[in-house]
């Protein structure tokens, strides 16, 4: 579904932050991205979301060359990818229900047709009493919960995760964990970028995908 | 059997209460915050004085016209006395003479009492004007459009009455149409000062008000939206801005006119009044100053409307721009 081939990223001038990184995330797969902090795991996650084009080296994107792909192609790509900003990224005069609700009403979707399909959503992630709460009154778990939500409502074919259960207590890291878990059996491909090695070990199936100074080593 | 019907109606009652909860959908652009309301006033302002500003033009020209076409339409024929001429008979004959001209209307002979109320501001009242040798008036009236042939009459009337001077007051017309024309020149000049100032105040005011929603922006673009669907959120938005702001500085202006003939029209004769009338000509806007504002009220909405469009559009451009070259990547918060 994803494909790199030595792709290498530097910012202007300054050394190469992602180095020769060659490898596939295929269709289903499930995998955690990990490494010190400021090994690039943001960065290669904005690679995978089409926000960035890589120095040199070829990514191919469901099947297209991202470099060939026209700038008002990008959004139809970018929905058939859910991702998971570390800082949330919610609207803040938009209700819990509205901020999850965002990515269909934005593809022109009538509301009627998706208000069960975001409710039901909100209940499994635990905010089924906070839809009409604004991201400012809910703690960093909720918007953590809200955004994750946000991310899924479309059923993605890849979902990016950024650090996702860097708000929240374990058991609601576990479940989130099992959500993650039951898109990817629906179908969806994880990349879920963390420190936390406790998460990684619940899923022994999941690869491991390493980054350390710029380079990558994978762990099926 | 009977179980599973229970368990629908409990599914169905707790998905119906939290279904009931959800408000109306708000607008992906906030209805209202500090900059949408500062720029609301701006455009408010600038309104109002572009309104205003178009309807003193308006009044100036008017005026000026009005100046112009007032002294132009009279001919003043000035017979100076002589001992030899009855100055009675030379009026008459003078008045007759001017009137067989084509391109004159009516002739009146400014009689003894009228020059003497005319020479009172310098020679006092009880004025007896046979005792002075005081020249005498005709005053005939020309139609504008056509207008006598003036070299022929003044032969006519040199031949006919040699004391008889005509003044068609072509200095005085020359001066007024030189100022009047030199008043909408500035009116006109002023008129664009302020429309550009409206222009530039209202575009860079847009961009203001919209720098404070980027985040909407790079949200709905990461979220799938396409550019154009983002740019007609935020035309909506700042239409409805444009549109509250501008009318309401129209309408306060309109107000203004209306308020001011109104006293105008109520005070009439009275020295407050005459002396504006006089420097400012009649408050009353007419047609084309309603025109104006409405037009005024169009421009401003369809500026802020197109400035807010270009903003978006320039903005997602920017985060493309971001896309195709790392380096640029500090002007985004961290992804």
């Amino acid at each position: 579904m994803i494909h790199f081939e030595n792709v290498g990223l530097r910012y202007g001038m300054g050394p190469e932050i992602l180095r020769d990184l060659t490898f596939d995330i295929p269709r289903r797969s499930f995998q955690f991205l990990t490494g010190p902090s400021g090994a690039g795991k943001t960065t290669l996650l904005r690679l995978l979301f089409l926000s960035l084009q890589p120095t040199r080296g070829i990514i191919r994107t469901f099947d297209r060359e991202i470099s060939t792909i026209p700038r008002d192609e990008l959004p139809m790509l970018r929905r058939r990818i859910g991702i998971v900003f570390q800082d949330f990224r919610l609207l803040d005069h938009l209700t819990t229900y509205e901020n999850v609700a965002l990515p269909l009403r934005v593809r022109g979707k009538e509301e009627s047709s998706y208000r069960a399909d975001v409710l039901e959503l909100l209940k499994w992630v635990g905010l089924g009493e906070r839809i009409n709460v604004l991201p400012a009154v809910l703690s960093g778990g909720e918007k953590q919960r809200a955004a994750i939500a946000r991310a899924l409502i479309d059923r993605p074919e890849l979902l990016l995760a950024d650090e996702p259960t860097g708000n929240v207590d374990p058991p609601m890291a576990r479940r989130l964990l099992s959500l993650f878990l039951e898109l990817n059996r629906l179908g969806t491909a994880v990349v879920i970028a963390t420190h936390d090695l406790s998460l990684m070990d619940q899923v022994d199936e999941a690869r491991r995908m390493i980054l350390s100074q710029g380079r990558l080593d994978i762990y099926d | 059997m009977t179980d599973a019907p229970q368990e629908t109606a409990q599914d169905a009652q707790p998905a119906r209460r939290l279904e009931m909860r959800v408000r109306p959908t708000a607008p992906i652009v906030p209805p209202s915050n500090v900059s949408g309301n500062a720029l609301m006033l701006v455009i408010a302002i600038m309104a109002f004085l572009a309104c205003l500003t178009f309807g003193a033009v308006n009044m100036v020209r008017a005026t000026a016209a009005s100046w112009q076409s007032q002294i132009s339409r009279e001919v003043t024929i000035q017979i100076k006395p002589d001992d030899a001429l009855d100055m009675e008979q030379a009026l008459k004959d003078v008045r007759d003479l001017a009137l067989t001209f084509s391109g004159t209307r009516d002739g009146t002979i400014v009689d003894k009492a009228a020059t003497a109320r005319l020479l009172e501001p310098w020679l006092g009242e009880g004025l007896n004007i046979d005792e002075l040798p005081v020249p005498r008036l005709v005053i005939v009236t020309i139609n504008e459009q056509s207008p006598p042939d003036f070299a022929a009459m003044r032969v006519a009337l040199a031949e006919k009455v040699p004391t008889a001077f005509l003044d068609d007051h072509r200095t005085w017309v020359d001066r007024l149409v030189a100022m009047a024309r030199t008043t909408a020149f500035i009116g006109t000049g002023v008129l664009v000062l302020v429309f550009s100032a409206m222009v530039l105040t209202v575009v860079f005011a847009t961009r203001g008000a919209l720098s404070g929603n980027r985040h909407i922006v790079e949200v709905l673009h990461f979220v799938g939206a396409e550019a154009g669907f983002v740019a007609s959120e935020f035309q909506k938005h700042f239409l409805k801005i444009s549109l509250k702001g501008s009318v309401a500085g129209g309408f306060l202006a309109a107000l203004f006119f209306a308020v001011a003939s109104f006293w105008q029209g109520r005070s009439i004769a009275t020295p407050q009044s005459d002396q504006a009338t006089a420097l400012f000509g009649t408050f009353s806007m007419g047609l084309t100053g309603y025109l104006g504002i409405a037009a005024t009220i169009v421009v401003i909405a369809v500026l802020t409307t197109l400035t807010a469009r270009f903003t978006v559009m320039r903005t997602i451009h920017e985060i493309d721009l971001i896309r195709s070259d790392p380096s640029r990547t500090d002007q985004l918060p961290d992804q």
